[in-house]
This record gives structure tokens, sequence and C-alpha cells, in this order.
């Protein structure tokens, strides 16, 4: 039996009705063609799936799409304003934030809900807050200077 | 001097990639398409009696089943030894012995349970010391009869599909000499590439036969001719698309899954067929960096010089060693690290054992061999009294020395490297401690290593001037996260004089883009970029002729600057690149020559063969890359927790094109050094792997990363482009035999098997007071 609910993602209400046991993740890469959150583990053990629902970065392969209703939902695909950048992603394409970029996705969301709730991350703050999200291809220093970066432009 | 190459150029793909557009090959949706699930080995070695499908065929939903019976072809880069799906018998657990496509990958799961496969077990063998005992069960019975490269040398009849060997001087001689002598043993484990992106391909087979693979792939080319021969059709019938890899590290060189997908769409024409692993496939069925065992035997001078080595390499190879041959090459003619030894003796053996299957890691042999070489030499250095680094000052390679192969060597900057570590990590200089129960040490590791490739792998680029006077770059080479495309636009830049941001790149498409041999082996700057210098310097050369009638003067005149082509005297008599790029028009309205496509292609020049018995080659390589490390490390003596603080890097990489790249590909090889340091290991319970996933198999956290000093040496590599060499995997290399040293450094205690775990650590310590 499928459930109906609705939910704001990127700022556009959405209807769906969706099977009981579908994760968020699926739901957004699979019903709302949203494929920038990506599934690396399926176990909420890398973080490239992260997507932020009502402020707080959440692991979507680990929520299941009938919890979103009600909810506001962010994804990568809607850091960008009107075609303007957010600051995270500008500062992450100045420091060499990103390599292969599957992680990269999941780590903006991480650092995004961060700063929505602390705009001046200690550096400690920073690194807690994509503690879960892993990158394989950059080493983090240049992801913690970016993220950095983009707070001090908050600022 | 240069105008885009040596810069801080952003990456091309980033805000592709920060905007979460980049589509990978999971992200893809086709219409009809139908998803694939794999039925896998529960055995390590075991006969397959029968297979029934039946049941799994019967179900509603599934389109196609397929068995080894589909696909019977031997395939392999460097030794056809492997089939896409087990045949006669399976070899470790996990390997695929059937495949589903179903309209839902639910369907397709639920099938693969329904498909049901008797076996015989047989005996196994787990480590390459056992496996080369000579009643060992043999993995390959038939050794003898596979096809491989002229420069392997498998020993049919036994375990080992492949010893290399060096003989350089007299070694007999050189210990006779030594005033000391003394060996060690070290162990490598088997470790997972973990790229984030798990492995996946999407097959399509057209009503003429055609098939189209869109793969997370390293290497489309090499790819594509490994399917011609599993599959039986010409290479034009085969076309293979890379769109994005999500990480590679040389888990997505050679071929992965496009061998279970296309069989799969050859029985449902017209329907893509996707098959993505689960976390926990890739940790199993894909490629691993293989264990290595290692012995080295050092015969010394009171002076420090080391006068003979005697090395041998075990390699536990896995299953299938198609590509593991060529590891334990790299392993052998690299096989004393970046010193000059006058006497060698070196046994490099690839053996086949019933694990999951070794294949190109990051480093590509190195970072086992180096962790080996570089503790030896520490242990050495001990013996002796001297210190480490004075050590490595005496035997590294110097101007005019020679390799293991006996290859002179200019343009050397191991020593250079050295220096800079030394002084970035302060060495000999002693730091406090955080608190109690903490000690720190200081260690140094250094490397080389050269591209491990066959001699004559081809590289092409093809450049179109568009006629708004912006150009499209292509070619083969894969941006894997390194920032190819980026290095590359540069040269094209720099070469045309036309600013990155009006070059596109298009990369990874059989059907259209150039030959490139494989995105591997730390190659593409070096090979991709030579042959894009020449395809920009040819597409030049056609609109120097044409600017040369359009100004009436000749070409040796004219020169390109800022866009155009310009008189060297008189700067304003120039037309615009853009006016030549579709041929050039007359005054009296004809035109001349047509558009202006550049073509580049490059081999690295005069590398040969080198001698089956002595391993002995005036090149037998493109270049080498040398570089160093030196770590300080803080260890709770309480619970055996290493703590990286420090690691200065420093690496000969001839030019950095980009250097901020550069230095973001040396950060992120330091951690993944770390990770293979203190983390990294495939736990196996007779080949049965125990930790696959990213709780038990941890890999670096934020947490793990320490603070990094890296500095850039550039002493030019006259085959290279504007002098460069490939960095790529040498940055992890050096680091766990350094942090090895660091804990002999604060504890006294020497380690020698890799990974620096706690509880290794701890139990060392609590062994030491005993």
């Amino acid at each position: 039996m499928k459930h109906s609910i609705s939910f704001t993602i990127n700022g556009e209400k959405v209807h769906l009705e969706v099977e009981p046991h579908k994760t968020l993740l699926n739901m957004i890469r699979e019903d709302l063609n949203l494929t920038g959150a990506k599934e690396g583990c399926g176990a909420g053990e890398c973080g490239s799936c992260t997507v932020i629902v009502d402020g707080k970065a959440v692991n979507s392969c680990m929520m299941l799409a009938v919890e979103a209703d009600g909810k506001e939902i962010i994804t990568v695909e809607g850091l960008a304003k009107n075609g303007v950048l957010d600051a995270l992603q500008e500062s992450f394409i100045n420091n060499a934030a990103l390599q292969c970029g599957y992680c990269t996705p999941g780590m903006l969301m991480s650092a995004k809900a961060l700063l929505m709730r602390n705009p001046k991350p200690s550096e400690e703050e920073i690194k807690e807050a994509i503690a879960g999200n892993l990158c394989r291809c950059t080493g983090y220093k240049v992801i913690v200077d970016a993220i950095k970066e983009a707070a001090e432009k908050n600022n | 001097m240069y105008k885009y190459v040596g810069k801080d150029v952003k990456r091309v793909d980033g805000l592709d990639k920060v905007t979460g557009y980049t589509k990978y090959v999971d992200d893809i949706k086709m219409p009809g398409m139908l998803y694939a699930k794999i039925k896998k080995s529960p055995y390590a070695h075991a006969k397959i009696r029968k297979i029934d499908t039946s049941k799994a065929e019967a179900l509603e939903g599934v389109k196609a089943v397929i068995t080894g019976a589909d696909v019977p072809n031997r395939v392999g880069l460097y030794l056809e030894d492997k089939t896409f799906l087990a045949t006669d018998k399976v070899r470790f657990i996990g390997e695929p012995v059937a495949a589903v496509a179903a309209v839902t990958p639910e369907i397709a799961e639920q099938a693969v349970e329904l498909i049901e496969v008797e076996y015989e077990e047989l005996p196994s063998v787990f480590t390459a010391m056992d496996a080369i005992k000579p009643d060992a069960p043999l993995v390959h019975e038939n050794l003898g009869e596979y096809y491989h490269g002229p420069i392997f040398f498998p020993k049919p009849g036994t375990n080992i599909s492949n010893h290399y060997k060096i003989r350089k001087g007299d070694v007999e001689k050189g210990f006779a000499e030594a005033d000391y002598i003394m060996e060690n043993e070290f162990y490598v484990p088997h470790i997972q590439h973990a790229p984030i992106e798990n492995h996946s391909v999407i097959a399509l087979t057209e009503p003429s036969g055609k098939v189209t693979v869109w793969s997370a792939c390293q290497s489309p080319y090499a790819v594509r001719k490994a399917l011609s021969v599993a599959f039986n059709l010409p290479l034009h019938k085969v076309r293979v698309i890379s769109p994005a890899v999500g990480g590679g590290f040389g888990g997505k060189a050679g071929t992965t899954l496009e061998g279970i997908t296309i069989p799969l769409s050859q029985k449902c024409v017209g329907k893509p067929v996707k098959l993505t692993f689960t976390r926990e496939e890739d940790m199993i069925c894909s490629f691993v960096r293989q264990g290595c065992l290692a012995r080295i035997k050092t015969g010394v001078k009171k002076d420090g010089r080391i006068v003979a080595e005697e090395n041998t390499f075990y390699w536990e190879g896995g299953a299938y060693t198609e590509y593991g041959v060529n590891i334990s090459r790299a392993g052998g003619y690299a096989s004393t690290g970046p010193y000059d030894i006058p006497n060698v003796k070196a046994d490099s053996y690839c053996v086949y054992t019933n694990q999951p299957v070794g294949g190109p890691y990051r480093g590509f042999g190195m970072s086992e061999i180096h962790f080996a070489i570089e503790q030896n030499l520490d242990m050495v250095a001990t013996q002796m009294g001297m210190d480490p680094v004075e050590f490595r000052k005496i035997n590294a390679i110097k101007e005019g020395g020679h390799t293991v192969t006996g290859q002179q060597l200019y343009n050397v900057g191991i020593t250079k490297c050295i220096e800079a570590v030394e002084k970035d990590i302060e060495w000999g200089k002693k730091s406090e401690p955080s608190g109690p129960n903490k000690v720190r040490g200081k260690g140094i590791a250094c490397m080389y290593k050269a591209p491990s490739m066959p001699n004559n792998v081809a590289s092409s680029a093809v450049i179109k001037i568009n006629e708004d006077g912006t150009a499209n770059l292509l070619v083969t080479a894969m941006d894997i996260g390194q920032g190819s495309n980026t290095v590359l636009a540069q040269i094209a830049a720099e070469e045309l004089t036309i600013p990155v941001e009006k070059i596109s790149v298009v990369t990874g498409d059989t059907d259209i883009t150039p030959y490139e041999w494989q995105t591997v082996a730390s190659r593409i700057t070096y090979c991709a970029g030579n042959a894009v210098k020449k395809a920009a310097q040819d597409a030049k050369e056609q609109m120097l002729k044409l600017a040369s009638i359009a100004l009436g003067l000749p070409a040796e005149y004219l020169e390109f600057k800022d866009e155009h082509v310009v008189s060297k005297i008189y700067p304003d008599r120039k037309i615009s690149i853009a006016s030549l790029a579709l041929g050039l028009e007359m005054p009296d309205g004809s035109g001349v020559h047509g558009p202006i496509i550049g073509r580049g292609s490059f081999i690295p020049p005069n590398v040969r063969n080198t001698d089956k018995e002595t391993g002995q080659g005036d090149k037998p390589v493109a270049f080498w890359t040398f570089g160093a490390q030196a770590v300080e490390i803080e260890i709770d003596t309480e619970t055996g927790q290493i703590e990286v603080i420090k690691v200065a890097a420093a690496y000969d990489v001839g030019k950095a094109i980009n250097p901020q790249l550069c230095k973001a590909q040396i950060e992120g090889g330091i951690v993944q050094g770390i990770g293979s340091a203190l983390l990294e290991q495939q736990i196996m319970d007779k080949g049965r792997v125990l930790n696959p996933n990213f709780v038990d198999y941890k890999i670096p956290a934020v947490s793990d990363a320490p603070e990094m000093i890296v500095r850039i040496v550039e002493v030019p590599e006259e085959t290279g482009p504007y002098g460069a060499r490939g960095v790529g995997e040498p940055a992890m290399v050096p680091t766990a035999p350094a942090i090895a040293n660091a804990v002999y450094d604060a504890l006294g205690i020497r380690i020698n098997s890799l990974p620096l775990s706690a509880e290794k650590v701890l139990k060392a310590i609590k062994d030491s007071q005993k």
C-alpha cells in the first residue's frame, strides 16, 4: 500500500504516493530525478547521500520517504539560488576541495546545515559536522579550508 | 614565461560537481531500463557441477539469466586468465557465477535467490607461501594454455603466474665485500580501493549487434579491446562511454561489470541493463590491492654504502592475476627503491590464491615494496648507528646513477626531496607529547615510481578550432578526480593562446574521442599531455600557413599571441584564430584549406624490453618520479592509538602544470596512505572477507587528516610536457613506512606488518615489556 505524502523540496511543494519501505534517498533520486545525492553504502556509513531536512543534515539512505511528510528538504540542487552559487559552492571550487566529486554533494549539505545553525563555526565544529562524510580523494584539509572560507564570507 | 601552465587554474569540472549536475553512471536512467544482480560463489574453491536457472527464469519480470556458458572466452589485460562469470569452477568467495536482468532490482534479487548451483568443494590456498608449495592445490590447472604478454613469465603447473627476475652485478661478490649483512621480512595485507562511488555499468545491445556500455571506467579503450575479445565483436561494434568516475585509484582500470551486463543485454536487445554493485559487493567482488610478503637481505659497508641487496617479493594475487602479473613486474624492476645499489638479485613472484582478485591500486606495487624497503633501510641504519636521513642521502640515486635495471638516470630530484622534508619536519628535534602516557616520534621514507605500462602504449588528442575562436579538446584521458581535464585544457590553452574558459574538454567515448591506452600509472599529464601539446602544435602549423598567406609574411616571422597570429616584427599585423578556424577566405571570395583540426599522437620515446634472465635494460620505463615524506606521530601507550600529527611531503614532479591541483593530489595521497598505514585491512577467514563495509573497514575520516606541508620540486623531465612527470600514485607510497619508522623512533619497537592498528601497537608495547 502506498502512502500519500506532501513536503517541500528546494522550495517547491511536492505531493507523492510512496511505498512504505522506500528510502528518502530513493525517492529523491528515482521519483524526483534529483541525482545529486548519491548512494555510497546504503547504510549511513559514508554520508554521500546527505540532504538537509528541517535544517538538519541527514543520511537520506537511512530515512524513509514517508517520514518526509510535512518536512522541508534541501538537496544540493537547491543550494544555488537563481544561478548564483552558494558561498560554499564557490569556496569548494576556489580551494580545489573536490576531486572526483562523488562525495561533494553530501559534503556540501553537511557543511550547509552547519552554517545554517552556526554561521561562525570553529575548526573543531567544522570537523565534527563532516565527520560522517567520507572522501577518498582530497585528504580533507582543503574541504575544511573551503568551509572556513565560506563561513568567513557569511560574517 | 607561461600564461596558463604553472598556474592555479580552477577546476573546469568544478561547477558541475558542486551543483550536483555531474551524471555518474548510476545517476543515468533510460527508458525501459532493466536491473541486474549477480549470484556469487559461497566457496573459495569448488567445481561447479550444475547450475539450474529454471526457477529464476520463470519468475515474472525476469528478462534474462546468464551463466558462465554465456561468456566462455577468457580475457585479461596482461594474462588472459579470467572469464566474466565462473565457468568450470569458482576460485574465490564472491566470484560471480550467474546473473539476472529484471524489470526491478527487487525482482532481480529474488531471481538470484532462485538460481540453484551445485558445487563440489576443492582444497584451497590462502597465502602465497602455501600456494608455492609443490603439493599446493592449483588455482589454475591450465595456466600453460593462457595467452599472455611477452614480458610475463608464468610457470605452468604451479600457482606462480609471473616470475620477474633482476640480476644486476654480482650479488655474491657484493655480500662478500659487505661489512654487515642483515635480513628482514615484512608483510602488507589486502586492502580495498574504496572509492565512494561503487562500480556501475549500463549495457545496451542494438539490433545490429552493436553494444554500447556506459561504465564508470578509467580506461575506455582498454576495456573496449577486452570486451571485443570476450564477445567476439569487432572493435567498431563496441562503444565504451565513461560519463564520470567517482573515484578510481586503479579499481576502475580494466574491465569490471561490463562483461556481465553485455551478455544480459544481448538477450534483451534494445533494453539497457544496469548493474550497480552494493558496497559489500564492491569490497569483495571488485579488484583489491594484493597482499605482499617481502624479504630483504642487505649488505652494507662501514661507510654506509649499500653494496648488495637480495629481495624477494611474494604477491598474493588472488583468484585471477590478469592485471596482477604486471604489479609483480613493477615490484621487480623497482625492487630496491630509489637507491643506487651495484649488486642486486631480486625475484618477484605473482602467486594465485583463493582470495579476492588483486588488481591495480594507486602505487601499483610501490606502496607494498616501499613499506619493506624503507623500513629495512631504517633498520640497517639503526644497526650501523647512522642517522636514517644521512643513510638515505648516501645511497639515493644521484645524477648519472643507476637503477636496478642498469638504467642510467639524469635530472634526479630525490636528494632535494629528502632535504625539503628534513627541514619541514624539523628532523632531529624532539617535540613534547601532549600529555602523560603519550610518546612522540619522527620517521622518514622515500620512494620512486615509474608508469608501469607496456613500452609502446599510445595516446592521442584532437583539437577542433571553432569559428568563434573557441576550441574543443577531445581526449580519452579520464578525469577521475585527479584534474586531468583542467591540466590538459591548460596545456592546450598555453600552446594555442586561447584562454582555458574558451576550451571545452570532451572525454571518454570510444566512438568519438581519440585513442588513449588507459588512465592509470600516473601517466596522463605526461602521455596525454604530450599528445595534447602535439595536437595544438599541429593546429597551429595549419593556421600559420594560412596566416602567412593572409598577412603576406613568411611563417617564421609569425607567432601566436592572445588568440591571434601576430607578426613578430609588426605587432599590428595580425589575424585572429577565429577567422582562420574554417580555413582562409581569399580576397576573391574563394576559400582554402577548410576547418582547422589539430591531431596529436604520442608514445613514450625509446622505452625498450629488459633482458628476460637479468631484468637489465637501459630504458624499461618512460620516466621515474621521486619523492620523500617525513612524519611526526604521537602514540598513546595506554591504547596503542597512533595519531599522525604532521606530514611533510616533497615530490619532484618536473613541472606542476597546476600547482594547486598537484598539491591537492599529494594531500589526498598522504591521507589514503595514512588509511593503509593505520586502519585498513581486508580481514579474511579462509578466503571470506569479514569486513566488507565502512563500519568494519574504516577509511580515513576528517579527524584522521594531519597537518600537511607539501613541497613541489621541479627538476624537469626532458620528455615531459613542459618538463612534467606524474605524481598521483607516488603521493601515497612513502606514508606507511614513514609512520612505521616513526613508531620505532617513538617506542624503539619495530612492527613489520600493516596496518599499525591500535591493538597491534598496544600488543607490541606489552610484548616489549615482558
